[in-house]
C-alpha cells in the first residue's frame, strides 16, 4: 500500500481504479511559411472552431455546475478574440513567415508569464486559462484529438493538472474522483469538483508513472489522502466510512425538511448543539429546528481579554440572523479551572469540575455576567434568542441571577436601548438541581438537562479519569429516573424541558425519553437527521 | 473627452468574471475606452489588458472615453462599475 497526501478541496470517499489523464505533448514544430496571408487565415478559422467549442461548453457546464461556474467558458471565448492576444499571433505569422502553431504556441507563453509574474494568487492562476485556449487552438490547427475520453469502468482520475474545459468534458458518470499533483484550490476545477460533489485532492505528491494505470485505490476527500493498491484493513475502514457517508446522504434527501413527529403523532424539537458561530453552517446543512445550546465559552477562549459586549453582540446578532427566527438558546459562560482563559486569572483547584466554574464565577464577577446578557438582550431583536444558565445548584441563586438580568433590562430600557423579552433557563446538571426541579420551575421558562456533568456528578466518576471507564454506566437507572423526574415537574408548571448533553444522540434512549415526555432534544448537528429517522420509526401507543 | 474615477469595492478584485462583463460593454461602444491604474493605462477592450492590471479592492481607477458616443458609454460604464465592482 502506498499512502500519498494532498490538500482536499472536497469530501467524501471514492473507491475505484486509477486512469492517468496525462496531456499529450503537443510538440510545436516551427515551420517557414510562404504565404503568410493563408497561415492567418488558418489561425482565424481554428480560432472560431475553438471559440463554437468554448460555447458548447458553456452551454453544458451552464446545465452542470451553473452559470456562475460556466462563465469561464464565456471568458475564454473573449480572450480567444482579445486584440492584443490576437494582433501578437497575427505578428509573428506575419513578422517571421511562421506556422500558425508556432505563433500561438509562442504567444501563449508570453501571456502566461504576464500573469505568473503578477503577485497575487488568483490572477496566477489564469496563467492556466491563457494555456487552456490557446492548447485548444494548437489541437485544431493539427487536427488533434481532444483530451483522452475515459472508457470502461468510472475512474479516479490522476492527473498532473487539470484545465477547466477538461474537467467539465469529462463524463462525469465515469469520474469518482479528481487527483492532481498541481492545482490551487483557487483553481476552477476546485471549485468545480466542489459543485459536482466529486471527492478531490489538489497537490497530491505522486510520480505519475504508467504503472498506476488501472491499479486499485482509494481517496480520502475527509483526510486528504489517496491510497494506492490499499491494504484489506484500510480497505475495509474506508469502505465503512463511505457507506455511512451513503447513509447520511440518504438521511439527508429523505429527512430533511421532514417533521420530527412519531408513527402516532408526537412531534418533539429536534435542535442542534454548537461551539462556535463557524458551526452554523452546518447546523442548516442538517436541518436542525433551532439551537439548543449554543457554547458560549468560545467568544472567551478565542479572545486574549475580556470580550466586549459588541463584540459578543455581533456574534450572537449573526446567530440570530441566522437562524431567521428558529429559536437559538445561549448558555451563559461556562468557564472553570480545566477550561479557562489565562485573563480570568483563575486559582489552580483540586477538583475544577465541583470548583469555581460557570454561573458561579459570574455571580462573583457581575460585570463579565452583566456584559454578556447586555450583548445578548441587545441581539434579541434580531431572531428569537433565549439564554440559559449553566451549573444551578439552588432557588437562591435563580433569583440572583433573575435580579441581574432585570437590572440589564432596565439599563437598556433607560438607554433607551430596545430588546425583546427572551426566554430565560437554566441547565439541569446537578442532582441538587433535580431534586428541587419543582421550586425552580416556578422561576423560569425552561429546563435543559445536561446529562455529561449530571451523570459525572450523580455517579461521583470523574469523565476524564479513564481508569473510571468500567464502573461508569452511561444508561444508568439513577440518571434516567432523574430525567423523568424533572420531566415531570417542569410539566406541572407547564415549562418545556430539554436534554442538551451526550444521552440526547443516544438513539437507544430516544423512546423512553419521548415517553417520559421530553419536548426537545438538542445533539450535535450531524445526529440531527439520524435522530429524526429514530423518531419517525417510533410508536409509542403500543 | 470624458473621464471618471472608481474605487474598486468588490473584496476579490476586477477578477475574470466582471472583468470579461466590463469588456463586453465597454465593447459595444464605438468610443476608444481606457482604464487606467497606478499610471499604467489599458485599452478596456481588451480583457488580457483589463485581467493584466490585476485591480485589487481599494484601488482606484481611473476610465477615459473619447469618441462619438462618449457621454452614453462613460455613464454606462460608470453605472457597470458601481453596480458590480
Amino acid at each position: 500500500m502506498e499512502k500519498y497526501s494532498g490538500k482536499s478541496v472536497y469530501g467524501g470517499i471514492a473507491i475505484g481504479k486509477i486512469h492517468l489523464m496525462t496531456k499529450r505533448e503537443q510538440s510545436i514544430v516551427r515551420r517557414k511559411i510562404e504565404d503568410t496571408d493563408k497561415e492567418i487565415k488558418r489561425f482565424e478559422e481554428a480560432k472560431e472552431t475553438a471559440k463554437n467549442q468554448l460555447a458548447q461548453l458553456y452551454e453544458k457546464a451552464k446545465v452542470e455546475v451553473g452559470e456562475a461556474n460556466a462563465a469561464i467558458f464565456e471568458i475564454h471565448q473573449m480572450m480567444l478574440d482579445d486584440g492584443d492576444y490576437v494582433d501578437s499571433i497575427e505578428n509573428i505569422i506575419t513578422k517571421q513567415s511562421v506556422n500558425a502553431e508556432y505563433a500561438v504556441g509562442i504567444t501563449a507563453d508570453n501571456f502566461a508569464e504576464m500573469f505568473s509574474s503578477m503577485d497575487d494568487a488568483y490572477m496566477k492562476e489564469r496563467a492556466a486559462d491563457v494555456k487552456d485556449i490557446s492548447e485548444r487552438v494548437v489541437r485544431i490547427l493539427s487536427n488533434a484529438e481532444g483530451t483522452n475520453d475515459i472508457s470502461g469502468e468510472p475512474s479516479i482520475i490522476l492527473a498532473d493538472d487539470l484545465a477547466p474545459s477538461e474537467t467539465v468534458q469529462l463524463d462525469k458518470n465515469m469520474v469518482l474522483s479528481f487527483v492532481t499533483v498541481h492545482g490551487s484550490t483557487n483553481s476552477h476545477t476546485a471549485i468545480l469538483a466542489r459543485t459536482m460533489n466529486i471527492p478531490a485532492l489538489i497537490g497530491v505528491n505522486i510520480e505519475l508513472s504508467p504503472e498506476l494505470e488501472g491499479k486499485m485505490a482509494v481517496v480520502d476527500g475527509f483526510a486528504g489522502v489517496i491510497y494506492v493498491e490499499p491494504d484489506e484493513k484500510t480497505l475495509a475502514d474506508l469502505k465503512k466510512a463511505k457507506d455511512e457517508e451513503l447513509e447520511k446522504q440518504r438521511l439527508l434527501l429523505e429527512l430533511k425538511g421532514q417533521e420530527n413527529i412519531t408513527k402516532d403523532g408526537k412531534t418533539v424539537l429536534v435542535y442542534a448543539n454548537i461551539g462556535n458561530v463557524k458551526d452554523l453552517a452546518y447546523v442548516l446543512a442538517n436541518d436542525a429546528g433551532g439551537i439548543g445550546l449554543f457554547r458560549s465559552e468560545f467568544v472567551y477562549l478565542e479572545s486574549s481579554t475580556y470580550p466586549t459586549e459588541e463584540e459578543q453582540f455581533l456574534i450572537y446578532k449573526k446567530a440570530a440572523e441566522t437562524m431567521a427566527g428558529k429559536r437559538v438558546i445561549i448558555r451563559t459562560l461556562d468557564i472553570g479551572a480545566d477550561k479557562q482563559a489565562d485573563y480570568f486569572d483563575l486559582d489552580k483547584e483540586e477538583n475544577p469540575a465541583m470548583g469555581l466554574r460557570a454561573i458561579r464565577i459570574c455571580l462573583n464577577r457581575p460585570d463579565i455576567f452583566k456584559t454578556q446578557l447586555r450583548a445578548i438582550y441587545r441581539a434579541s431583536e434580531f431572531g428569537k434568542l433565549a439564554v440559559m444558565y449553566p451549573m444551578i445548584t439552588s432557588l437562591e441563586e435563580v433569583k440572583k441571577i433573575k435580579e441581574i438580568s432585570a437590572q440589564v433590562r432596565a439599563e437598556l430600557r433607560e438607554e433607551n436601548i430596545s430588546y425583546n423579552d427572551i426566554e430565560e433557563g437554566i441547565m439541569i446538571e446537578t442532582p441538587a438541581a433535580v431534586m428541587i426541579s419543582d421550586l425552580l420551575a416556578k422561576e423560569v421558562d425552561f429546563f435543559s438537562i445536561g446529562t455529561n456533568d449530571l451523570s459525572q456528578y450523580t455517579m461521583a466518576i470523574d469523565r476524564q479519569n479513564p481508569k473510571l471507564d468500567s464502573f461508569f454506566y452511561p444508561h444508568h437507572e439513577a440518571v434516567l429516573r432523574m430525567i423523568d423526574m424533572v420531566c415531570q415537574n417542569a410539566h406541572k408548571e407547564n415549562i418545556w424541558v430539554g436534554i442538551c448533553g451526550e444521552l440526547g444522540a443516544d438513539l437507544e434512549l430516544t423512546e423512553r425519553f419521548l415517553r417520559m415526555g421530553v419536548d426537545e432534544l438538542s445533539v450535535s448537528p450531524s445526529y440531527v437527521l439520524p435522530l429524526r429517522d429514530k423518531i419517525r420509526s417510533l410508536d409509542l401507543s403500543k | 473627452m470624458k473621464e471618471f474615477k472608481y474605487v474598486i469595492t468588490d473584496p476579490e478584485g476586477i477578477h475574470a468574471r466582471p472583468a470579461g462583463e466590463f469588456v463586453k460593454a465597454a465593447a459595444s461602444f464605438a468610443s476608444d475606452v481606457k482604464i487606467a491604474k497606478e499610471g499604467k493605462s489599458v485599452s478596456a477592450k481588451k480583457i488580457f489588458g483589463v485581467m493584466g492590471l490585476a485591480v485589487k479592492q481599494g484601488q482606484e481607477i481611473t476610465v477615459t472615453v473619447e469618441g462619438e458616443d462618449e457621454e452614453a458609454a462613460a455613464a454606462k460604464l460608470e453605472e457597470f462599475l458601481k453596480a458590480n465592482l
